[in-house]
């Protein structure tokens, strides 16, 4: 038997030739340095397999018209055996290519691995986080449920804001003058041909070039990047300390990889797909459009932003952080490589990554939003007897102050919380604000009425904190 | 390799002419080839964006159906939506009929990032739910990030119908 298979094993050798092809591949020599931190390229590979997987399978019931995509989805998700798994799958192995690519990019940074001669890869594996995160935002769309449908305009909006091309570029995003029957069937063949064929060129150029130009050695302080001696001492260094990839090195990428597979199925199975929201219908305006968490900081960034910088920051930030990574390892392709010697490089990384978590965190509270399930205040709350009190808290729900404002935890937050703002504020304070507003806030002088005015501020003044009211002159 | 590419340039000079041509020959038809495929995908691809929908008058209500000084929201259909639009052909718009009898058609859209904006009828104010835009009864931006006031829709009467002239998703940004 054995002999056999061995007989028909050299038969397929012999006539295809592969594993002499494949083997100086499979067991080309590594540096013995190159340990866990080189796991996350693999592993975003890894997610990419599942993505493609699980997006053919998925596109098979899937249907491409504007008219009828959420209802295949209801139908993948509720109905079909198997079509809540394997959407979940496919969103969870998402959020993990676009976190393992994030990673993968800082690791790569902070171990100078971009340096002479990994100029390229840096440029294609550039390429790749680009594609990745346009893979995620139009993904999202696809779930074309009203938050797919909002995305699509928002999308347009942004673009629009572009000098010259803008108009261009929106309607080609929408793919005519507004949302419709084209737009998704645009956004589809994005998703599933345009930008994973982007995907794969660049994929193969990536690993072509891992082999070409060798896997980085791992840094070490004091040992420079020569560009004239680099290649010779590295290849010295393999014939010294080189090992083959399969499976010294290998065995590493597996076994991450089986544990990226594992995580992303049981999260798939416990947590599941992102419910799908409303149906795409354009006309209800009860939708709160928000991207997907791997995108939630830019929401967070473009609601922080000051008046006046968003045109500049929505169209130029991601232009000159576009060239900014492009321009890196010709900026700085030479000299050390170790990041205990590179403050700089180690501050911008953390700098990134502090700012994305900052902006995503404040994205999760969105304290920005107004709270449109404000409900009027209740007795308790109100604790007053007094008619004008109590009118004006009627007044502070239905004139939209609760919107913005919270009383004892009720309402919103895009606003200072009211809770005690007798204590705080003077009676004049109060009426100034409120006839005048503020940068966030509509001057109300047009929209009260002087009878109602006296209601609110009756209401605001008897907005006392406890043990202020015991002790006022304790304050300063 | 090296040395079977100089073996096949130095041997038979006199074919040097003969290969050159046939290097530019397959380099132009295989351009050729390209432009005749690639050209009318990309065409299909950019025209689109080139293409303007017609405006067109849609009825979204009788006249008496909307109180003098009220907002409503009102929705119509896309100028000439694809068959297979669904619910997508829709479009909704908040409709003000003054106190003077004048009806201003408000398109949803927050100037800012185009989310739709929601009336809040008691306060008289637009809120939008993203950043918090918010804009008075006329279209005048109240407060926050929007830039513009909400862009206007074209509306008439007629026999008896209120009437909104279809427009192009506005796109504020740079007009």
């Amino acid at each position: 038997m054995k002999q056999v298979l061995q007989r028909i094993g050299r038969w397929v050798e012999d006539r295809n030739g592969l594993w002499r092809i494949l083997r100086p591949i499979v067991t080309h020599p590594v540096p013995r340095s190159s340990g866990w931190p080189y796991v996350f390229g693999s592993a975003t590979l890894v997610c990419f397999l599942i993505q493609v997987a699980t997006g053919i399978a998925l596109s098979t019931s899937y249907v491409t018209g504007a008219g009828q995509a959420y209802d295949s989805l209801r139908f993948i998700t509720d109905t079909s055996m198997l079509g809540r798994f394997l959407r979940g799958l496919h969103y969870f192995s998402a959020s993990g290519m676009v976190l393992l690519v994030g990673i993968h990019t800082i690791r790569v940074y902070l171990t100078g691995s971009f340096k002479f001669p990994r100029e390229m890869n840096w440029l294609t594996g550039a390429g790749l986080l680009l594609f990745t995160l346009l893979m995620g935002f139009t993904g999202q769309l696809l779930r074309w449920d009203q938050n797919g449908v909002w995305s699509a305009v928002i999308a347009a909006e942004q673009a629009g804001r572009a000098p010259l091309v803008g108009k261009w570029v929106a309607r080609f995003i929408l793919a005519g003058d507004t949302v419709g029957g084209a737009t998704l069937s645009r956004f589809y063949a994005f998703h599933v041909f345009f930008i994973p064929a982007l995907i794969f060129l660049f994929l193969a150029w990536h690993l072509y070039l891992v082999l070409h130009n060798g896997i980085s050695e791992w840094p070490r302080a004091g040992r420079l990047v020569d560009p004239k001696t680099y290649r010779q001492q590295y290849q010295e260094l393999l014939q010294k300390h080189g090992v083959p990839f399969w499976p010294d090195a290998a065995w590493r990428d597996v076994v991450f990889g089986t544990a990226v597979v594992l995580a992303i199925a049981a999260l798939a199975l416990f947590i599941g797909p992102p419910e799908l929201g409303r149906p795409p219908d354009p006309s209800i305006i009860q939708a709160y459009p928000r991207p997907d968490w791997y995108l939630l900081w830019y929401f967070g960034l473009l609601a922080l932003l000051p008046a006046g910088s968003e045109n500049y920051v929505i169209v130029y930030g991601p232009v000159l952080f576009g060239i900014l990574i492009i321009a890196l390892p010709f900026l700085s392709n030479r000299g050390e490589r170790s990041a205990s010697r590179r403050p700089w490089a180690v501050g911008i990384a953390l700098f990134t990554v502090l700012m994305i978590g900052v902006f995503w965190v404040k994205a999760i509270y969105a304290r920005w939003s107004p709270d449109f399930g404000a409900q009027p205040l209740t007795a308790a709350v109100v604790a007053s007897s007094d008619p004008e009190v109590i009118r004006g808290a009627q007044l502070f729900h239905d004139k939209g102050c609760e919107y913005c404002h919270a009383v004892a935890g009720n309402g919103g937050k895009r606003g200072p919380e009211l809770t005690d703002a007798g204590s705080r504020l003077t009676r004049d304070d109060i009426t100034w604000r409120i006839l005048n507003g503020g940068v966030n806030m509509p001057a109300f002088g047009r929209n009260l009425k002087p009878d109602e005015v006296n209601a609110l501020l009756a209401f605001l003044q008897s907005r006392v904190s406890a043990t202020r009211e015991v002790a006022p002159a304790g304050r300063p | 390799m090296a040395d079977e590419t100089t073996l096949n340039n130095s041997a038979e000079p006199e074919l040097q002419p003969r290969r050159r041509f046939f290097e530019r020959l397959s380099i132009a038809l295989g351009a050729l080839a390209a432009a005749v495929v690639a050209i009318p995908s990309g065409l299909f691809l950019l025209l689109p964006a080139f293409k303007r929908a017609p405006q067109v008058w849609r009825p979204v209500g009788p006249l008496g159906s909307f109180a003098p000084g009220t907002t409503v929201r009102v929705s119509f259909d896309d100028p000439a939506p694809l068959p297979w639009a669904g619910v997508t052909a829709r479009t909704a718009a908040w409709l003000r009929h003054d106190s003077n009898g004048q009806f201003i058609a408000f398109a949803v859209n927050c100037t800012h990032l185009g989310c739709p904006v929601r009336w809040l009828e008691k306060a008289d104010l637009f809120l939008c739910p993203c950043h918090g835009g918010v804009y008075y009864a006329d279209g005048t931006v109240a407060a926050g990030p929007p830039p513009l006031p909400l862009h206007r829709y074209d509306t008439r009467v007629r026999n008896g119908m209120v009437e909104i002239l279809t427009s192009a998703l506005p796109i504020p940004g740079n007009s």
